[in-house]
């Protein structure tokens, strides 16, 4: 019995890591490029910001319903719980990523074009390094708040931590229940320190 | 043939007229001051030199050659430029600051250390010393210091000068001037310089070129500038008083 739930709890939780970690691995790829992209594009930005503000509003379990339906991208498992917490991440990462570009000293832009440097050079010599810290601030408040909504997969078949809280809470047992809520809060301490210590490392450079 | 040419230049920005036909010329190895109050339109003609703002209408010539008809980044790569606020890089050393534009036009790294040494001693700022160092580590003048080094990096024949030592203290500036004048003796550069500082410009420059409200007033050398006539070189030769 005792190492049955053991077996369970690892099990359960590399699923919920995996979950995590292919959902920011998709928001990432997908939030700083739009973010660059949106630098230059203040009318796109309010469209964009508006349609993932609201995306935010939606209770997590209300938009794993609503994707259940959507062909390809939809039905009970884990790739709708995997695109519902893309699109929940993606809103802080993108916005840190220009308001980052955005917040570079001008001067020194200006001194970067100045320079003759490309646009291209512009941006990776100088706006995203010294923007750097503030995107990982979003990737950081991002990773930890779809650690803690990836335990909702469990309820349309996505596995994870999940798992254990749901059947916890229909048979009012609270070991489960902390056997689920226990390794999410300790993986989200994990991820927050370590991304924390990536944006000091990166901003004392 | 004049390094750089302005002819019957207007810019505009918006509907709002900032310069309005300007004609002027630089001669190589002269350093023409542009003297004028704030918002007389004297960055806007530094940046229609270098190509990061083009005519309404008009043209500015560099080499002989209208800035339209330039690459965008060669122009810039071609003149060295030194704005107010420095705009060092915060997240590179000094040696990477001075070294940048050699850096993007693709020198060995061994001749980019070596260049970067010899600027570094050039702007009196011992290389064992400051190369090593962020911008932040150092003082005001010290950074305008590398400003200036990092503009003459790639030897560009024409620097621009953007009120440089504008936010420094008295004695330093007074130093820096005295460093610019060494610099202009020993490499012959030609030099746009800016400033709302008339005592600047008469020490600096070999013809002061007065901006009011986005027109040329006048332009003399610093004798003749001293008896302008002008209302507005008058009022700038009041401060003298």
């Amino acid at each position: 019995m005792r190492s049955d739930l053991t077996a369970d709890i690892v099990h359960l939780t590399l699923e919920h890591l995996s979950l995590v970690g292919i959902s920011m691995a998709f928001a990432i790829l997908i939030g700083v490029p739009l973010g660059i992209f949106l630098v230059r594009r203040p009318r796109a930005r309010s469209w964009i910001l508006g349609v993932s503000s609201v995306v935010q509003t939606i209770p997590s379990l209300a938009l794993f319903g609503f994707l259940i339906p959507i062909p390809l991208i939809g039905g009970i498992g884990k790739q709708t719980v995997i695109v519902a917490l893309v699109l929940y991440a993606i809103l802080p990462i993108l916005r840190n990523t220009f308001v980052g570009i955005l917040g570079v000293d001008a001067a020194v832009c200006d001194s970067a074009i100045a320079m003759g440097m490309t646009e291209g050079q512009l941006l990776r010599q100088v706006q995203l390094p010294l923007a750097a810290r503030t995107i990982i601030a979003g990737i950081r408040v991002a990773t930890v708040t779809t650690i803690g909504t990836a335990t909702i997969a469990a309820a349309i078949g996505g596995g994870g931590l999940g798992v254990f809280i749901f059947r916890g809470v229909a048979s009012v047992d609270t070991a489960q229940i902390l056997a689920g809520a226990i390794p999410a809060a300790v993986i989200a301490l994990v991820a927050d320190g370590g991304l924390g210590w990536l944006e000091r490392k990166v901003s004392a450079a | 043939m004049p390094l750089v040419e302005f002819r019957d230049v207007c810019y505009e920005i918006s509907g709002k007229r900032i310069l309005s036909g300007v004609n002027l010329s630089v001669e190589a190895g002269e350093t023409l001051v542009l003297l004028g109050r704030s918002g007389s339109g004297k960055s806007t003609a530094l940046k229609l030199t270098n190509g990061m703002l083009f005519p309404t209408s008009g043209q500015v010539l560099v080499d002989g050659r209208s800035t339209r008809d330039w690459d965008p980044i060669k122009l810039k790569r071609h003149i060295g430029y030194v704005i107010q606020d420095v705009g060092l890089f915060p997240h590179f050393t000094v040696a990477g600051n001075v070294g940048l534009v050699p850096r993007l036009e693709g020198w060995k790294n061994a001749d980019i250390e070596t260049r970067v040494d010899q600027l570094l001693a050039t702007v009196g700022m011992p290389a064992a010393e400051f190369r090593a160092r962020y911008p932040r580590q150092l003082s005001g003048g010290q950074r305008q210091r590398i400003g200036v080094a990092r503009a003459l990096a790639a030897d560009p024949p024409v620097l621009l000068f953007d009120e440089p030592f504008g936010a420094l203290d008295p004695v330093t500036r007074l130093e820096l001037q005295q460093q610019f004048l060494e610099l202009r003796r020993d490499f012959r550069k030609t030099s746009i310089f800016v400033t709302h500082d008339v005592r600047e410009a008469l020490k600096l420059g070999s013809r002061i070129a007065l901006l009011a409200s986005g027109s040329v007033e006048i332009v003399a050398e610093p004798a003749a500038f001293e008896r302008a006539e002008t209302a507005e070189a008058r009022a700038f030769l009041a401060v003298l008083a």
